[in-house]
């Protein structure tokens, strides 16, 4: 363990670095899979149409080749972000879609009554999904979200592909500078154990505190 | 002189002009006419020269695939390239003739990277001119004849670009090169000011240089030369090497004769202009100045290779085997 010890502080670099993504994106992607949860249970065929065909499609690409068709591709159609910007965008655009269906989940657990009731007293449907519906549904997903976090901090290795400082970067560096693969990468194991353990920790203290008490 | 005669003098000079031109333009990029050698020399009986010689074909192992060095014409089946006329002109000291018409006496091989060495050693080529970097680990498989030729790291820029002429000018610039590699951490350490973005491939490296977002590629000049070779107009070389890869002409180990026949004939050629005529001829398009040809290496070869049993039944029918000597440490 050696060579952890020896590099330190570019590990400690790396975490940083990986907090940053993790939390700038989860920051975006959850707006975003907040407000697509609502197209798709909204009344308004075009907005749940949008909102499907985003999740579908985003969801089910590899997000190593989103990272490249989004990085290497949109340049040509004008878009050109720097680097950080756009690992922020794409792991935000990935991360949204999941988050949009595990709220929709939580949305699809709040029974009918609560809605209807809501509706009978003059809201618009905006309304019942903000003020009555949403803080029932996002308070039953907890765990699912802190899941999704926990994700994203391990698929934030992947901004990598386009050169963006994170842990994995790290590892990858300091095997080759020191030409010892297995310990470096056992020290960014250890190091990724350290942002996503506490993390569920975290997740399961917020789920009890928030749990609705019926 | 009458009218008639006047008019005839200039018209014959200006008939052999033109017909002087049109033999010497060749389409061909292979170095022609010059420094033939009219009639085959002899050879002692026996050596790999005598033996190459009374079978007719020089084999010669070669890339196929390697712009500005190797590269078969799919069409007319020619090859063309810096490491092919250095084959050629090696066969022209064995047969005799010139350069242009000594492809009838070469068989050529294709020699991808991984299959040079097995390529000498089964005895399928005579010799390899395929990119082949002379290293202390090869050296102990097969013999080099040579440097002929000295690769290195360079920088590829867009053609309009005047503002990189050496590797310091990255400094402050944004250099493109692969994760974590050798030709990555020579840009670190050689112009620690650059901005360095490393991704996979340099084919991404390639496509930002066109798009504006990097400066520069850094890696093997040939990599890069395949790249400039697709792209000539957008792209080219700033031909300014900063490392060294010496290209040496694989051999069969232990053949000490032939090897010091192969490299007589590349100080031959160095002297006789032939070798910057074929630099020329193959790279002087992709922005590579003629160097001065490197000092040719007659390094002691060590001989390690075990050597092949060889069977010999004795009188009385008793089979006895012998090991066969290879004294290569002679010069």
């Amino acid at each position: 363990m050696g060579v952890v010890l020896d590099n330190l502080d570019q590990f400690l670099l790396g975490m940083r670095d990986t907090v940053v993504l993790t939390v700038l994106s989860f920051a975006f992607a959850s707006v975003l899979g907040v407000v697509t949860a609502g197209f798709r249970v909204s009344p308004v065929p075009p907005l749940r149409v949008a909102g499907a065909a985003y999740v579908n499609i985003i969801r089910n690409t590899p997000l190593a080749v989103l990272f490249v068709l989004f990085y290497f591709g949109l340049v040509y159609v004008g878009i050109n972000f720097a680097r950080f910007t756009m690992a922020i965008v794409v792991l935000s655009l990935y991360t949204g879609t999941f988050l949009a269906e595990t709220v929709r989940a939580g949305i699809n657990s709040v029974s009918r009554g609560q809605g209807e009731a809501a509706r009978s007293l003059g809201m618009t449907f905006p309304q019942v999904l903000v003020i009555v519906v949403l803080p029932q549904a996002i308070r039953t997903v907890v765990q699912p979200l802190g899941s999704i976090f926990s994700a994203l901090i391990r698929n934030s290795s992947l901004a990598t592909i386009i050169f963006v400082a994170n842990l994995g970067r790290t590892a990858d560096a300091v095997a080759v500078e020191t030409a010892q693969v297995v310990p470096s990468y056992l020290g960014a194991a250890v190091a990724y154990l350290l942002l996503t353990l506490p993390t569920g920790q975290a997740v399961g203290w917020l789920e009890r505190k928030v749990a609705v008490r019926r | 002189m009458t009218r008639r005669q006047r008019l005839w003098l200039p018209a014959m000079v200006l008939v052999m002009a033109v017909v002087a031109a049109a033999c010497g333009s060749d389409d061909e990029p292979t170095v022609s006419g010059g420094g033939g050698q009219p009639t085959a020399p002899t050879f002692p009986a026996g050596s790999t020269m005598a033996n190459i010689q009374s079978k007719g074909k020089l084999v010669v192992g070669t890339k196929f695939d390697q712009p500005g060095l190797g590269v078969k014409n799919p069409t007319n089946n020619k090859l063309t390239g810096f490491d092919t006329d250095i084959a050629r002109l090696i066969a022209v000291a064995i047969f005799g003739g010139t350069v242009d018409d000594i492809d009838s006496k070469i068989e050529w091989k294709e020699a991808p990277t991984p299959q040079r060495q097995l390529l000498i050693q089964n005895g399928t080529v005579d010799l390899i001119v395929a990119t082949y970097t002379i290293n202390d680990e090869r050296k102990t498989q097969i013999d080099f004849a040579g440097p002929y030729f000295i690769a290195g790291q360079d920088i590829m820029v867009k053609a309009t670009d005047t503002s990189i002429k050496t590797v310091t000018d990255l400094n402050g610039k944004k250099v493109c090169s692969v994760l974590d590699s050798t030709p990555a951490k020579r840009v670190r350490e050689k112009a620690p000011q650059a901005d360095l973005i490393e991704f996979a491939s340099y084919a991404l490296c390639k496509d930002e240089l066109l798009n504006g977002r990097v400066a520069a590629v850094s890696t093997d000049n040939i990599i890069l030369l395949g790249f400039v070779d697709k792209d000539p107009t957008t792209l080219k070389l700033v031909g300014n090497r900063f490392s060294d890869e010496p290209y040496g002409i694989g051999l069969e180990k232990g053949d000490s004769a032939f090897r010091d026949f192969v490299n007589n004939r590349l100080e031959q050629i160095y002297q006789n202009g032939e070798w910057a005529k074929a630099f020329d001829a193959n790279l002087k398009k992709y922005g590579l100045a003629t160097p001065t040809p490197p000092p040719v290496d007659r390094y002691q070869s060590t001989g390690e290779v075990v050597p092949a049993p060889t069977v010999t039944t004795a009188a009385g029918g008793a089979t006895t085997t012998t090991v066969a000597a290879t004294t290569s440490t002679t010069p």
